[in-house]
């Protein structure tokens, strides 16, 4: 069935505004601002000057010299979102929705945090820019992450932890939307992923679209020539399509997406959304979700709880549609082995989110010829997963 | 003109809310027959959903309690179908978009399946406007009408929506999401009014209304009232009983409504 001829912002027969009445003048007037600031001079000025001196922009692009040789394909690169400040790619959207909402007058900012990344950055911002800020976190997530609570507190926030439903990001995120319906004339709901309402996938995208523009300029600096792969992981997909953006129109580089298979796509304990969902409406936007022969969500399982959501952003959905990118599922197993690898070849402790994407390449480089070039988006750093994954390996850690 | 508009006749109609399922497949039955017997003037049904972001704790609750206890879509058409042998007024669905949207092959195969048990109405929470066409336009063919909402911070959009449209108005009384609430301070009769100037279709006030007093007082500003969490709550703290209780807190609240002017 066709969307309505009157939604806004969609992706093929994706994405949309399926939101309560109450928020609808909230998302409008987002959308009316983000068009202004979008292309606003002295905003962009703005956002540059916090990406670069405050978050360290641009991020590195590393030649993974030994974990090339090693596998003995495709020489790799390594885009070091790793390195911003707060630790994940998360910093670069968190600086433009909140300048964003200040520029608005709001003086608060909601959000949902999974891992606690995304809390984390938004409280950053929110300290940084003199904003009231309230995370929304499953409660199984803060039990998950506890350090990233207290990082959160200490930076002014205050965590709500949520306790509906599965207790994780999901959960986070539904909690949050019936905050922002309660309380919207000061606040600014900072999503933390390309997904929700229009114009969310967007606003978020286009703050994203950082690392892909950085990455055509390191590339050819080095290569001079872009690379014939872009692989990152896929949650709500936001380090995804930041990575892929600006090489959308380039045909010839190959566009990867790695989704969390848990304990694999043929179990329950799965969040591989491309993999095992099907067209859904949920969260504010159409798209792919997991979900029962009747509708209900389904409970999604990873290891990383930057993953473990049970949709996908609606551009993501759509790419996948046209076949523009591909989507592949990596398990925790292959995700575990990627972080301890990387760790051991480079001395990089990747996220173990960004970690399902380096398990893909260890799998596809030795297949490629060595004349090809392969970047992967290290999304994030790996300090907050080490506990989980020594646990993983039968050591009894604690934060 | 409508089954629902229909209810609106001559009186101010009163709205009862009941999730399906809750506490089980066969009391929210009972529940349901007992609010008709009442006095309620329409029932929305609503199908349990995993992640109902309009709704509050109370409704949460009965939401993940009715799943738990096993309750489908399908059950629900059941449900219906047999409760349509005794009673004769408005049934609406209140759910989620996904709801319609994954059923069987899609919202045709569930909007056919609500004409076909006797389901007068839908309401989907997380429709607007600007979605609804692919909802409302399937409804329109089956005689399902498609429920619009508008809150309190619609402002322009009002005309807009109650222009088109169909059943009745949703009038959503308050910030947030469902539940009870002391006090309602929005200023209804300016929604109303707007409401009045776009549409002939009545209009009811819903979310945060539990006393009579609050309820004659809503639907002495609309066509009627409607409230759910108050009733959610009455069965969840009575078990087998809570038919009987529900009974008798419909009646008060009906005839508190039908005494409006």
């Amino acid at each position: 069935m066709e969307a309505s001829k009157s939604s806004r912002g969609r992706f093929g027969m994706h994405g949309g505004q399926y939101m309560p009445e109450t928020l609808m003048n909230a998302v409008t007037e987002l959308e009316e601002a983000y068009g202004h600031y979008k292309d606003d001079p002295d905003f962009n000025n703005e956002l540059s000057g916090l990406f670069n001196d405050y978050a360290g922009r641009p991020s590195r692009l590393f030649f993974a010299e030994k974990m090339t040789e090693d596998l003995g394909g495709a020489k790799i690169y390594l885009k070091r979102e790793d390195l911003n400040h707060t630790g994940s790619h998360k910093i670069n959207n968190v600086l433009g929705q909140a300048l964003l909402a200040k520029k608005m007058g709001k003086t608060r900012l909601i959000a949902e945090t999974g891992a606690g990344q995304h809390g984390v950055a938004t409280a950053t911002a929110a300290a940084l820019l003199g904003l009231e800020c309230v995370v929304f976190m499953g409660k199984l997530d803060t039990e998950r992450q506890a350090l990233n609570v207290y990082r959160m507190k200490l930076l002014g926030a205050q965590v709500v932890p949520v306790e509906s439903g599965t207790a994780t990001l999901k959960d986070a995120v539904s909690e949050a939307m019936r905050e922002w319906t309660n309380r919207i004339s000061d606040t600014h709901y900072c999503l933390g992923s390309v997904m929700g309402p229009h114009p969310f996938p967007t606003i978020v995208r286009d703050f994203q679209s950082v690392i892909s523009k950085e990455i055509k300029t390191q590339i050819l600096e080095k290569e001079g020539r872009f690379p014939d792969a872009v692989l990152a992981c896929v949650g709500g997909g936001s380090n995804a399509i930041g990575a892929f953006y600006h090489f959308i129109e380039d045909r010839q580089v190959r566009l990867i997406g790695c989704e969390a298979a848990g304990r694999g796509v043929d179990t329950k304990d799965t969040a591989a959304t491309i993999a095992t969902g099907r067209p859904g409406i949920f969260h504010g936007m159409k798209s792919y979700f997991c979900q029962d022969e009747f509708g209900q969500i389904a409970p999604v399982y990873s290891i990383s709880a930057g993953l473990d959501y049970p949709g996908i952003g609606p551009e993501h959905a759509w790419l996948h549609d046209i076949k523009r990118a591909e989507y592949v599922a990596v398990t925790d197993e292959e995700a575990v082995c990627a972080f301890e690898y990387l760790s051991k070849t480079e001395g990089i402790i990747p996220a173990i989110e960004s970690a399902h994407a380096v398990a893909h390449a260890i799998k596809i480089a030795p297949g490629m010829d060595k004349d090809k070039i392969m970047v992967i988006n290290i999304s994030g750093r790996g300090d907050k997963d080490c506990a989980a994954i020594a646990r993983y390996r039968g050591e009894d850690i604690h934060e | 003109m409508s089954n629902i508009a229909k209810a609106f006749e001559d009186k101010k109609a009163f709205i009862a809310f009941i999730t399906a399922g809750y506490p089980d497949a066969e009391i929210s039955k009972d529940i349901i027959r007992a609010a008709a017997e009442a006095g309620a003037d329409i029932i929305e049904i609503g199908i349990p959903f995993s992640d109902p972001t309009a709704e509050g704790p109370v409704i949460q609750a009965a939401n993940a309690a009715a799943l738990a206890g096993g309750i489908t879509t399908d059950k629900i058409f059941d449900m219906v179908e047999e409760l349509r042998r005794d009673i004769s007024i408005p049934l609406c669905f209140m759910t989620y978009a996904n709801v319609v949207y994954s059923y069987g092959t899609g919202s045709e195969d569930f909007i056919k399946k609500c004409a076909q048990t006797g389901i007068d109405g839908i309401i989907l929470p997380d429709v607007p406007f600007e979605e609804k066409q692919e909802f409302d336009e399937v409804c329109r063919r089956h005689e399902v009408d498609f429920i619009s909402l508008v809150a309190p911070t619609s402002k322009e959009r009002i005309s807009m929506i109650a222009g088109e449209a169909s059943g009745f108005v949703y009038v959503v009384s308050s910030l947030g999401v469902t539940g009870v609430r002391n006090e309602i301070t929005t200023d209804i009769g300016g929604m109303v009014s707007l409401i009045k100037e776009a549409t002939d279709v009545p209009c009811a006030v819903g979310f945060g209304i539990s006393t009579p007093e609050q309820a004659k007082k809503m639907a002495s500003l609309s066509d009627g009232a409607i409230v759910g969490s108050a009733i959610i709550k009455i069965i969840s703290g009575h078990g087998k009983d809570a038919p009987a209780k529900v009974y008798e807190y419909v009646k008060e609240m009906a005839d508190a409504v039908h005494s409006a002017h």
